[in-house]
């Protein structure tokens, strides 16, 4: 024990070490500042649980186009531990964006982007993009045909950007199709590149803690006077500020404890996304769908209107990152209580039934035809031969991909369970044959006896 | 007032040696960039060999019909594995004439299957739908699906390899 002490007391007076981090570790925080700080530290245990449980799957992986998906295979099924592995660094990404995304808003319901704490919110939009990054190329990293045509999804994505968009489509994809070189940048994107940028934003985004000190919970009738909050500021801390270390700190470490223990449950309860078909681009009876946090993107791209489609594509991220860049300058003083700023309250109740309701639609995508609808002739069975050739060509032609009757069939058109009640023979046959809005004109594919059949199959639905 | 010379000597010369230590410092990043951000950009660099594959022999294309076929990319590496390949889908129009559509639906890009029965192509994604002659039946596609050069040589039909089409902003103006 004697020596431990004596060595450690060495190690500790050349370097300085508790002369360096004990300050820091022990600064003045706000009293006040309690459970509902603990999500950027939060957010922070993630991203370090991510880096650990990276690099234990880059033991495992096999970066290279053609090995990926094959090492992912290994990984969840033999490598030892390898699906929990898998599954804590999905659950992991999951719960990294879900804190960032609480942070966030903790951080903008009390208006602590305010002066002088400006640039801790400009770095913090950084390191909410850079999260989201991460979490797309790590999808494409499992490298099965939903990687292979997410990647192509985002090339098209970059594309619409005016005059540089099929460069940058290339650039993504490593040439002008995928190929050999097209995981290869993917992995060092998601390994190298990013995470070096998100250590050097986290490290900034730190020290801005400690240069500004955390916000004070704010207090209705309590504004910003950037000419006397500083002071303000260091006054309060002296007379009523408590150690960081241990008083408040204790609050992130159990709470960074409980999430991740839960990130782990969730990865050995649950298990890691399964893989879908290998990554061949000439399977095309694939339908690839991103991980549940690309899915409110997702889902807006296929319910905005299309004429406007290319123009949201490119000027909405910009227009996205420059007005979260704007805030603090646009509204960089005054009250911080959410008491007195109720806008604010309710545009984040507004975005977050938005995102929400998205990501809910995402999950149903109501707009993708059913390929794998059961024909409905093997459920519904009718004596007439000319009703049950309207049945199989209900299922045969494609109508039942998009519309139900009796609760088989897609979402996207109509359900035509009782279409027969409202509509006559001739309005039917009129809009098959020409389509109209989301449905294609079968003016060209139908005989007219299938016509007659279809139409009267249909009227029978009432 | 000799001193006071020296001193000013020192000063101008410190400023001069730090300024070229800067520029230097500069040219090092430079150097050091040129390959690096040449790797970033290298499948930019690279030489496009437009390639004739053979799909098969006409014959195999019934006419009327609509058939997928797949080749591989023009100068695969051999690290590419399956992700070499490209999948097109060609239709036999009539005697000897041949369409050959891109999967790649032109709204995001994910591959459009072949629904023999409807005689329409569809996509998964978002539920673009094109006819068999490729134009926009419905959906979100901005423009009809995109063709491969195709011709028929030494009995084969042989399809031109080509990047994936990406679809630009100007495409959906016309809509």
């Amino acid at each position: 024990m004697k020596i431990l002490r004596s060595i450690w007391h060495w190690i500790d007076d050349r370097t300085g070490l508790s002369e360096t981090i004990g300050p820091l570790a022990r600064h003045l925080v706000p009293p006040g500042a309690k459970w509902a700080y603990v999500f950027g530290s939060g957010t922070l245990f993630c991203f370090i649980l991510q880096v650990v449980t990276g690099v234990g799957l880059s033991l495992l992986y096999q970066p290279s186009s053609e090995g990926a998906y094959e090492s992912l295979k290994f990984i969840t099924d033999q490598a030892a531990f390898g699906r929990v592995l898998r599954g804590i660094h999905f659950f992991g990404a999951s719960g990294m964006i879900i804190l960032v995304g609480i942070h966030m808003i903790r951080v903008y319901i009390t208006a602590s982007y305010k002066y002088p704490r400006e640039m801790s919110w400009i770095s913090g939009v950084f390191l909410l993009f850079l999260t989201i990054i991460m979490g797309f190329t790590g999808q494409l990293l499992r490298w099965d045909s939903n990687g292979v045509w997410s990647s192509v999804v985002a090339a098209e994505n970059l594309g619409r950007i005016p005059l540089v968009g099929t460069t940058l489509a290339r650039l993504l994809i490593g040439g002008d199709t995928i190929g050999a070189q097209s995981l290869s940048r993917f992995f060092s994107f998601h390994v190298f590149l990013f995470p070096a940028l998100i250590f050097m934003f986290v490290g900034f985004h730190l020290y801005l803690v400690f240069r500004n000190g955390i916000s004070e919970p704010p207090k209705a009738g309590r504004p910003v006077d950037p000419k006397t909050y500083r002071k303000w500021y260091d006054d309060m801390l002296k007379r009523e500020g408590v150690p960081f270390w241990p008083d408040a700190a204790w609050r992130d470490t159990m709470f960074g404890a409980l999430v991740i223990l839960a990130i782990v449950g969730l990865a050995v309860m649950i298990g890691p996304p399964a893989l879908t078909q290998p990554p061949d681009p000439s399977i095309v009876n694939t339908s690839p769908a991103p991980d549940w946090y690309m899915l409110p993107i997702f889902a807006l791209f296929a319910l905005m209107p299309p004429q406007i489609e290319s123009f949201v594509i490119f000027v909405g991220p910009i227009v996205a990152v420059l007005s979260l860049l704007a805030l603090p300058f646009v509204s960089g003083k005054g009250e911080r209580s959410p008491i007195r700023r109720p806008w604010a309250v309710f545009g984040v109740v507004c975005v977050v039934i938005f995102v929400g309701s998205l990501l809910v639609v995402g999950e149903i995508e109501p707009w993708s035809p059913r390929f794998k609808t059961k024909p409905l002739a093997q459920f519904v069975h009718y004596a007439s031969p000319k009703l049950q050739r309207g049945t199989v060509l209900f299922y045969k032609k494609g109508c039942q991909y998009c519309h139900q009757i009796k609760g088989y069939g897609g979402l996207k058109g109509p359900n035509l369970s009782a279409i027969g009640r409202t509509w006559t023979a001739n309005q039917l046959a009129v809009r098959i044959v020409n389509g109209g809005g989301e449905m294609p004109a079968y003016g060209g594919i139908l005989t007219k006896t299938e016509l007659a059949d279809l139409v009267f199959f249909l009227q029978m639905q009432k | 007032m000799s001193k006071n010379k020296a001193d000013a000597n020192d000063d101008s010369r410190r400023d001069f040696m730090m300024k070229v230590s800067l520029g230097l410092g500069g040219l090092a990043a430079v150097a050091v960039s040129v390959p690096v951000v040449g790797a970033l950009i290298a499948p930019l660099l690279e030489a496009k060999p437009e390639l004739w594959r053979s799909v098969g022999s006409p014959d195999e294309f019934p006419v009327g019909t609509t058939k997928l076929v797949t080749f591989e990319n023009a100068d695969p590496k051999t690290w590419a594995g399956t992700t070499a390949r490209t999948a097109a889908w060609v239709r036999h129009e009539e005697d000897n004439k041949f369409t050959v559509f891109s999967v790649n639906c032109t709204h995001l890009g994910c591959p459009v299957r072949w629904e023999k029965d409807a005689e329409l192509f569809m996509c998964p994604c978002h539920g673009g739908v094109y006819y068999k002659d490729g134009s926009v039946a419905a959906g979100p596609p901005p423009i009809p699906l995109p063709q491969y050069a195709v011709r028929v040589e030494q009995g084969q039909v042989q399809v031109g390899t080509a990047p994936i089409p990406i679809t630009n902003f100007g495409d959906n103006s016309t809509v």
